[in-house]
């Protein structure tokens, strides 16, 4: 039976770019769908209801909704190819916590570098690169978090990358001279095919963000 | 059930490190209780979980597993007698979902209701109210939910059936309507007389007294949690 798979997504999420790279590391064909978040359409709120965001995995009909959920069941559903998380429970343990992290601090403490001005920029610019050091320090001298291989962290933070030059440019922040080895692990990602046909380019974010700003009244 | 090495530090009042014990009851895995004073803390903590600082930490074989709901994992992952998650990848990321949804809206809206004033109250009344309606809507028809018996979700959200009736004693305020929400409120009975849970919880009045006091200490600066509803 044929796997009927959709991808409800927005171009610039980095929460979409997740579910993007590993459905190409599993090499999963599916349709991807982006959408007007101004504009929801009925299949978004039919398919998410709750939180009626973005993005949203549709797998034979049915729903899964919330990135990182999503990524695991895609490791759990195709778990015979590439997988995204260790086999070793601790090995897990660790990459869950990891993953948590980069959810919990590196998209509020980048939209503070963005968004906010003054003292508040400052906070959250120490905010981010702390976070980027912590990072550097797990990723130590592997070439990814999964070891060998992208696994579910690098999964989960890479998509970030792509936000680099809005963060440095609003932020007004060098990232690759505070956190040279960060840098260094984002390109290693992006010389893989599912990461590089995952990401927009970060021109293309960083005038989307521009956008954004004229928008919130911030320029 | 075997002489494992199994510590977890917990904060008698937290509903984080309760989940903890709760699914290593079920499971009839033997542990240490150490007892951590989230208000002064320990250097065995700060060691154990430098970066967010906080409880639970379950330590096994002086590896420390930190994250409530990521600890829950392991524990399943390790031990498999009494499995909590379900088999199925779809089952599995509907509980998970559930599980973080409570979390982010109904935790924190409760506990804001408790402390806030005024409007603030009613606003975080009413986004508790309605995650506890669509909490509502997967628990009708069934005693837990994990089916029969207990499972990931029920040890997930079982905080519910304890802390929010306390805080709704201490803010006199009321969050789960036995007429306007019968299904949840069977299932905290259900839950709470299951004799490994009934077993572990904190003495109630120990508990409204201890958020009274929560309630002093934080309702002056109550607007920084706004942000979370």
């Amino acid at each position: 039976m044929a796997d009927e798979v959709t991808l409800l997504d927005f171009w610039p999420s980095p929460f979409g770019m997740r579910l993007r790279i590993a459905l190409a590391e599993k090499g999963i064909k599916y349709e991807y769908k982006d959408e007007d978040l101004r504009n929801k359409s009925p299949l978004l709120l039919k398919m998410n209801p709750v939180h009626k965001k973005i993005p949203v995995l549709i797998h034979n009909g049915k729903p899964i909704c919330e990135s990182l959920i999503a990524v695991q069941y895609i490791d759990e559903v195709w778990s015979d190819r590439s997988p995204l998380l260790p086999s070793d429970p601790y090995q897990r343990a660790q990459a869950r916590f990891w993953a948590d992290f980069v959810d919990k601090k590196i998209y509020d403490a980048g939209r503070k570098v963005w968004t906010l001005k003054g003292e508040e920029q400052e906070a959250g610019k120490k905010e981010f690169l702390d976070a980027l050091k912590l990072l550097e320090d797990q990723l130590g001298d592997k070439p990814y978090f999964g070891g060998d291989n992208i696994g579910y962290v690098d999964v989960s933070l890479v998509p970030f990358y792509s936000w680099f030059k809005a963060y440095e440019t609003f932020g007004n922040i060098n990232i690759e001279k505070e956190c040279p080895k960060f840098i260094a692990w984002a390109k290693r990602c992006l010389q893989k095919e599912s990461v590089s046909s995952s990401l927009p380019d970060q021109n293309k974010v960083y005038d989307f963000i521009v956008e954004m700003r004229k928008k919130f009244g911030l320029e | 059930m075997g002489s494992e090495d199994v510590k977890v530090l917990c904060f008698w009042a937290s509903p984080f490190s309760i989940r903890v014990e709760w699914a290593l009851k079920l499971k009839g895995v033997d542990y240490e209780y150490i007892e951590q004073d989230v208000f002064n803390k320990s250097t065995l903590l700060l060691e154990l979980n430098p970066i967010h600082k906080k409880v639970p930490v379950l330590v096994h074989a002086s590896k420390p597993i930190l994250e409530s709901f990521v600890i829950l994992e392991y524990i399943d992952e390790t031990w498999k007698q009494h499995p909590l998650l379900p088999q199925d990848p779809y089952q599995r990321a509907h509980d998970r979902f559930w599980a973080n949804f409570a979390e982010n809206k109904l935790l924190y809206a409760s506990f804001i209701a408790m402390v806030a004033t005024g409007d603030d109250t009613e606003k975080a009344l009413n986004v508790a109210r309605d995650s506890v309606e669509k909490i509502e809507q997967e628990i009708k028809g069934k005693k837990f939910f994990g089916g029969d018996n207990i499972g990931y979700l029920d040890i997930a959200l079982g905080w519910i059936s304890y802390w929010i009736p306390v805080y709704e004693e201490v803010g006199s305020m009321q969050i789960l309507d036995p007429l306007r929400f019968p299904a949840i409120n069977a299932w905290m009975t259900n839950f709470l007389n299951h004799p490994v849970i009934k077993d572990r919880l904190p003495p109630r009045d120990d508990m409204v007294a201890y958020f009274h006091t929560r309630k002093k200490i934080v309702s002056p600066t109550y607007h920084d949690l706004m942000k979370y509803l």
